[in-house]
């Protein structure tokens, strides 16, 4: 293709390498790691069932280890399905007794002590996020954490007004509501679910993933702190056995579910013939669509933000980017540049930009993924940064040349590697940003308003984002069309998936 | 001589512009319990003293309007916070202004903070509860959002020295209206130790100024000012309202007047002080 005859050229593309390392040269910084002792870690966790830890019944444990390292952090408890039957059970009892008698106004202020609470102590959690996920301390402490605190705030207020979200009159709660969170965002997916969920009054049984439950479990020493009923919210580690014992429980009234589209399939299966609700939030190929009048600057960044926040490790990630021919050399040609300057390395460093992939099997997906692209013909730019000995890593990727029958543009990888693509009308960019059996999340970047709104119309998207990307609040709904899953997060919409309306 | 210590009395001040003075004028007045005991020296403000106000609230308008609707709320929450603190404090001066023994001024005063968690919570939900998209027939993406009056004056009810209070200023407050107050004229200390708490809880100054003074010298002057945008005429009788209503027509001021029973979780009150601002954008390749 035209866009990349000059990258190909092989003095374009190592001048600029020379370039961007030079620079890298004179910005070195000192390392700023912060400290992991912060992170207070037991050794062992048990199950936080009816308000209280306890040990499995099986006295099953497994370890969770660092990405970054690979060493084991700390035990945590496998719930059998006898322990998840325990903790439905427990939150039942509460829901009974205790939580469909408590009033909006006394939720609310539970939620706002957690909000508080985990304002309190977002250092600690930062610190445990990203030893448990690997993601950079940066993203952990100005992103995830934050982001949960303002999400309990947000529903807190949502808990004595329900009468006034749209839902008609007096909206009543599910019941007992199971909740199964993935491993990118931990303590941010908690808050998604639980937080909408008792404002609306449910009880909550939440499975955290498990190569990342840590956060989650210093989350129930919070609501321990907030002195929520017991049984309110009971947390339970374990692995997909784990998960499909919560699904398949006959006392569960919703399943909420974040993950991959081939689990989320599997569970909207099992959850078929039952009374349950559901709610999904699944896979993504997101399309970030770059035209030729946006301004370069923000949107290079914006690509870069799309694609390497967070390893890649994002339902949303705008991993396919369809740039318009007439810029596509320009783009290309900067997106390498900068790809080169990302800082990758320990997560705890403070001037990390992209960390560790989250666990030796992901890496695997990647690299196995990645090797496709290059035997079905695509360009690979790989970052020519150093990678750490011990650990998961993988170097940020670009591939050029990519067509929409690759798999590189068809698959999620969910890792540092973006796809790009081309196109030339506005007609042709939306029919290539469609071309995907997902429908999360998209990016527009053009200066003419119409122009984003006309595109964003046609778009079969969840979210799109017009000349930003990857930007979450807690007032705005998430979530997807199509094979990314049904149901919203987030705003006076993510009401909706816990009231029985 | 005795050796009983002699206690500190505090002078009660007006709450202008994040600062507390005494009024211009340099007068106060005496205020007293319902049964005829001194309890303080309140200051006795002025025509000045209230387009001082006027003054500082405009000033602070855009700045509050313009924090994020979550910052907003978690300023009202730390208002809730410091009030949950110094509840004996409030307690003991609503039970002495409003006659009530100490377990009914404890419940008003758990009232209160309750009512300011519950405006906490509206900050970041007006848009979405009074906003919207517009269906427009045509090639357009239309909204509606509910954008703050202005500056909005408040004649504050004046038997509910705390609670009637509370949910007067931090309606209009909650939405991104800046506020000038008139307190309870017999019962302004609970208004007055709300004012203090709003200084040490991130509300920027200006965001609420209470003038404490004689009603009928006051009010007018209020429902009058050029530079005033919303009324709220809780604190004088239907008589006296209906003068101060027309006054407020002078300037096309939005006027709130009770009704006999509002229900707790009614919107009249936040949407006395909203305007709502449409905006249509093309929709084109």
């Amino acid at each position: 293709m035209s866009m990349c005859a000059p990258m190909n050229s092989a003095g374009t593309d190592v001048s600029d390498r020379q370039l961007a390392n030079s620079q890298l040269g004179s910005l070195e910084y000192d390392p700023a790691p912060e400290s992991a002792a912060i992170a207070k870690l037991k050794p062992s966790y048990g199950l936080f069932i009816d308000g209280g830890f306890s040990d499995g019944e099986a006295h099953q444990q497994f370890a969770t280890v660092n990405p970054a390292n690979e060493e084991t952090l700390s035990m945590v408890a496998q719930a059998s399905s006898v322990d998840v039957d325990r903790a439905v059970s427990s939150a039942r009892h509460a829901y009974d007794k205790v939580w469909s008698k408590t009033t909006g106004a006394q939720r609310s202020k539970y939620l706002f002590r957690i909000a508080r609470l985990i304002q309190e102590r977002s250092r600690e959690l930062a610190v445990v996020e990203t030893l448990d996920n690997g993601k950079p301390i940066r993203e952990s402490r100005d992103v995830d954490i934050p982001l949960a605190a303002a999400h309990f705030f947000y529903y807190a207020g949502w808990a004595d007004k329900l009468e006034h979200a749209g839902f008609g009159v007096n909206p009543k709660p599910l019941g007992v509501a199971g909740q199964i969170i993935p491993w990118n965002f931990p303590l941010l997916m908690a808050a998604w679910k639980l937080a909408p969920a008792l404002a609306a009054g449910n009880t909550c049984v939440l499975k955290p993933a498990e190569t990342t439950p840590l956060s989650a479990l210093v989350l129930a020493e919070i609501l321990e702190q907030a002195e929520l009923p017991p049984g309110v919210v009971n947390i339970i580690t374990g692995d997909g056995v784990t998960g499909a014992a919560l699904v398949d429980h006959p006392d569960v009234d919703k399943i909420a579910f974040t993950g991959s589209t081939e689990v989320g399939r599997m569970i909207q299966q099992r959850t078929a013939a039952s009374h349950k609700h559901l709610t999904l939030e699944l896979g993504g190929k997101g399309a970030n669509i770059v035209f030729d009048d946006a301004p370069i600057d923000e949107m290079i960044e914006g690509i870069i933000d799309g694609i390497f926040f967070n390893q890649g490790h994002v339902c949303c990630a705008g991993s396919r980017l369809l740039v318009q021919e007439s810029v596509a050399d320009e783009v290309l040609r900067r997106l390498v540049r900068r790809v080169e300057q990302l800082r990758v390395g320990d997560p705890l460093d403070k001037n990390t930009d992209v960390g560790a992939i989250n666990s030796a099997a992901q890496l695997l997906r990647i690299r196995e993924l990645t090797d496709f692209g290059e035997s079905e013909g695509a360009t690979r730019y790989t970052s020519s940064c150093a990678l750490p000995q011990k650990g998961y890593w993988f170097a940020p990727t670009v591939f050029a040349d990519v067509a929409q029958s690759h798999r590189i543009a068809r698959e999620e990888i969910f890792g540092p590697v973006l796809s790009v693509l081309t196109f030339r009308t506005p007609e042709e960019a939306v029919a290539k940003a469609n071309n995907t059996n997902y429908g999360l999340a998209c990016g527009v970047w053009s200066e003419k308003g119409s122009r984003t709104l006309w595109v964003a119309e046609r778009l079969r998207a969840g979210v799109i984002w017009t000349n930003t990307y990857n930007r979450f609040d807690p007032t705005s709904p998430f979530g997807g069309m199509r094979e990314s899953g049904f149901g919203r997060e987030g705003g006076r919409h993510g009401l909706e998936a816990y009231l029985n309306v | 001589m005795s050796d009983a210590r002699l206690d500190v009395r505090k002078t009660y001040k007006l709450l202008i512009d994040g600062a507390f003075p005494r009024s211009e004028s340099g007068r106060s007045y005496k205020v007293a319990s319902t049964k005829g005991a001194f309890l303080a020296n309140a200051a006795q403000g002025s025509r000045k003293d209230l387009r001082d106000a006027v003054t500082a609230a405009r000033g602070a308008q855009a700045k509050w309007w313009n924090a994020t609707a979550y910052n907003r709320g978690q300023v009202i929450y730390r208002l809730a916070e410091m009030a949950e603190s110094r509840r004996d404090e409030l307690a003991e001066h609503v039970a002495l202004a409003e006659g009530m023994n100490s377990r009914t001024s404890q419940k008003t005063v758990s009232a209160s903070i309750d009512r300011m968690v519950w405006y906490a919570g509206w900050t970041d939900k007006i848009a979405q509860v009074l906003g919207g998209t517009n269906p427009v027939a045509g090639p357009f993406f239309n909204f509606s959002i509910p954008v703050p009056s202005g500056v909005v004056g408040v004649i504050s009810v004046q038997e509910s020295s705390l609670l009637g209070f509370v949910d007067a200023v931090l309606a209009p407050i909650c939405a991104g209206n800046t506020v000038v107050a008139i307190a309870s004229e017999a019962r302004p200390t609970p208004a007055a130790l709300l004012g203090e708490m709003t200084s040490s809880s991130d509300f920027p100054g200006g965001v609420l100024n209470v003038v404490t003074g004689l009603t009928s010298e006051l009010a007018p002057v209020l429902a009058a000012h050029e530079d005033v945008d919303g009324l709220d005429l809780s604190g004088v009788t239907t008589e006296v309202g209906d003068e101060l209503a027309a006054l407020a027509a002078g300037s096309i001021k939005r006027v709130y007047r009770p009704h006999e029973k509002e229900s707790d979780s009614s919107l009249r009150r936040l949407r006395a002080f909203v305007e709502t601002s449409t905006v249509w954008h093309t929709i084109g390749q």
